[in-house]
């Protein structure tokens, strides 16, 4: 949106939200709360996308769902309860295809105040989320012997590397390194390799560099703070964004986004719906409030999201309403209504 | 399994030494020195393989002094991943080669080496031959390439035999098998079935499965839980990597890689520590501690003892640790203490 930057933040932006089962409306209602104290200028749209079978006997996300995201390009989930059903897709699988999510992002930044035994942690990890070895191809070759085709292309891994350099760039962070294991996969994490580099020629100003999957790990275990932007195929960027966050304390507080095709992108927290403390006011909206944030810095508008994450990490910090996940004892609503306060306090 | 080679030339053994690439060359002579010191009857037939060329007869060479001797300690071969598929891994054509379809790593936390994390203990049991490491790939149409991760029931029924075994033999109580079978269905559902299988023939053996993103997180944040770890080859390369990294470092631990006929001993991580190489600062503890599981697979426990002790005292008591320690001592000082250790405490050595 070609918009002056006053009259962009001063526009109201629609967002579609997808609050999801479990734990999901009520972390969804607190973040929509934190706005509403914050001020920020975002309008929600609320969809369900629990997956329909569409005319040609496809499964499909709702078409108004659809339609709201087209339009709004912008996407806030919450978490997706797995679908046991024979031939019942996974949603975030669905969501995926539809909207060619093809980046997921994780910035894994330590919570001052939440202690883990790893501090200063301040990485992103990129990962390719379309191919590699989630392509899902799979055959029984002879009885007892299993093939499973990991895909590697030359345009996803083009578009993958694109992307990682461009965050790097709008996010000034100073280095790109690609994760892979070309020395056995040769020809696979090659290919991967070389998009990576010819990428790395068009922005010089980013410091690009190679590393094993193995000596990544061996390493971020010791030392996380030698990592900057992490980009990588879908196994390896499934595995290191969790070990990232466990890092930083768990699923419960990281934040993901994924950058899709065509200006979408849909911000999501990615820990399970927690049935079991489902509508009892218990949830730790902390994970899908980050990734809210990580979605008004996408979108431009950061001083929103600098206010509302200080908030949330000065409410953490002080300790003194945090959710039974964090160590504490207090209800997700008085840890909403205490960011919220200070949220207001701020201006 | 894990009959040793028969002792020839009046009680001592040959075994093949591949000085590798790296720090490897002097770390392997530190221990041929240390054994000589030691007097272990052991002697070691030097096999280097130049990892810059292209042809594989070195590492053929290898292979045949290895099916000759029937054990080896080496060091790690460094692999350029910019020449064409057609060169292949070193390491990767010894493990496959003499089928040595089992690597096993032992990381436990040690007193006096700094770790975040503490009383770790965790035997990691990775199937070493196939899987990702299938090196099956192939570019259907220009641009697409597609590279084969092969599972075989006869291979992970092996490999979880393997651990089972081993965890009997070492007191394990519990197994945690890691795979990702709920997106790849079918491969690690079957390696998933496989170890099931086995388990059901263990009841004194507890056994429980884990996603291997779950398992990442999990280990850095409460590694204490594990007992042992079984999985297939690549998930075993992270585990395996996160684990050693947890105790202090690619440094400390060793690795061993075991078939039906042959065993090879190596530092477990297996790095080449190429920017570190020459300049006398390579912790020697782990490839040290290799040559320790060697000596117990000889069946030489009284030396494997008196070096494994000797080594272990001058990471945890004497603390004299290299710079990956966060020390400042050299290679030279640490084994200088390790023999020191020896002399005052083992049986007659030479004299230093």
């Amino acid at each position: 949106v070609a918009m002056a930057g006053n009259a962009w933040r001063s526009m109201i932006h629609t967002v579609t939200m997808i609050p999801g089962d479990g734990i999901g409306p009520e972390i969804s209602s607190a973040v929509m709360k934190i706005f509403e104290a914050a001020k920020a200028p975002i309008q929600w749209e609320e969809r369900n996308v629990t997956a329909i079978k569409g005319p040609g006997g496809k499964w499909m996300i709702p078409p108004d769902a659809k339609e709201s995201m087209d339009q709004s390009k912008i996407g806030l989930k919450g978490p997706l309860k797995t679908p046991i059903a024979a031939g019942h897709p996974s949603m975030n699988l669905l969501l995926r295809k539809t909207f060619d999510l093809y980046a997921n992002v994780r910035p894994c930044v330590s919570i001052e105040g939440y202690k883990t035994p790893y501090t200063d942690v301040n990485l992103v990890t990129i990962r390719e989320n379309t191919e590699g070895e989630y392509s899902g191809i799979e055959h029984v070759i002879v009885d007892g012997v299993v093939q499973s085709i990991k895909l590697i292309t030359e345009d996803a891994s083009r578009r993958i590397a694109e992307y990682a350099f461009e965050y790097a760039r709008n996010n000034q962070r100073s280095s790109v390194t690609a994760v892979h294991k070309a020395n056995i996969m040769r020809m696979s994490d090659g290919l991967f390799l070389r998009k990576c580099r010819e990428v790395a020629e068009t922005y010089k100003d980013i410091k690009f560099t190679e590393m094993y999957l193995d000596t990544v790990c061996l390493n971020m275990v010791q030392d996380p703070t030698q990592f900057d932007v992490l980009v990588m195929p879908n196994l390896y960027g499934d595995i290191l964004s969790d070990l990232c966050a466990g890092l930083i304390g768990g699923l419960g507080v990281t934040p993901s986004g994924n950058i899709g095709a065509n200006g979408v992108a849909i911000f999501e927290s990615v820990h399970g719906t927690a049935p079991d403390i489902a509508g009892l006011d218990m949830a730790n909206p902390t994970a899908l409030l980050l990734s809210a944030v990580m979605m008004l810095r996408h979108m431009g508008l950061h001083e929103y999201g600098k206010k509302i994450e200080t908030a949330c990490f000065d409410t953490i910090r002080d300790k003194k309403v945090l959710t039974k996940d964090l160590g504490g004892n207090s209800k997700c609503s008085e840890f909403t209504a205490d960011i919220c306060r200070r949220v207001v306090d701020m201006d | 399994r894990g009959v040793p080679p028969p002792a020839r030339y009046g009680g001592r053994h040959t075994v093949t030494l591949i000085p590798g690439d790296g720090i490897g060359p002097e770390l392997a002579n530190h221990v041929r020195e240390l054994f000589w010191f030691c007097c272990v009857p052991v002697d070691f037939e030097l096999v280097n393989v130049d990892s810059s060329l292209t042809a594989e007869d070195d590492i053929n060479n290898a292979i045949m002094s290895i099916r000759r001797n029937g054990v080896a300690l080496k060091g790690n071969l460094e692999t350029n991943h910019n020449l064409p598929p057609s060169y292949k891994s070193r390491n990767n054509l010894l493990r496959t080669s003499l089928d040595l379809y089992a690597n096993v790593m032992h990381c436990q936390s040690l007193p006096g080496v700094k770790t975040r994390h503490r009383n770790i203990d965790i035997m990691i049991i990775r199937e070493n031959t196939e899987g990702e490491y299938s090196s099956l790939e192939h570019e259907s149409v220009p641009g697409v390439v597609e590279c084969l991760k092969i599972i075989t029931r006869v291979n992970s029924l092996r490999i979880a035999d393997f651990a089972f075994q081993t965890a009997r033999q070492n007191g394990r109580r519990r197994i945690t098998a890691v795979h990702k079978a709920n997106i790849m269905k079918l491969g690690d559902g079957l390696f998933l079935e496989c170890c099931k299988e086995v388990a059901s023939g263990y009841p004194d053996i507890a056994f429980d499965t884990l996603i291997v993103d779950n398992a990442t997180m999990q280990l850095v944040s409460r590694p204490q839980q594990f007992d042992m770890m079984l999985m297939p080859n690549l998930y075993g390369n992270v585990v395996s990597n996160v684990c050693a990294g947890l105790v202090g470092g690619p440094g400390l631990v060793p690795g061993a890689n075991h078939g039906e006929h042959y065993a090879l001993f190596e530092a477990g991580t297996r790095n080449t520590g190429r920017s570190i190489a020459n300049r006398n600062s390579a912790n020697p503890t782990a490839m040290l501690l290799a040559s320790c599981l060697l000596l117990d697979h000889l069946k030489l426990p009284a030396y494997a003892h008196m070096i494994r002790r000797a080594t272990l005292s001058t990471v945890t008591e004497t603390r004299m640790h290299t710079a990956d320690l966060g020390g400042q001592a050299s290679t030279s000082d640490v084994i200088k203490s390790i023999r020191n250790a020896i002399q005052s405490t083992g049986p007659l050595t030479q004299s230093i």
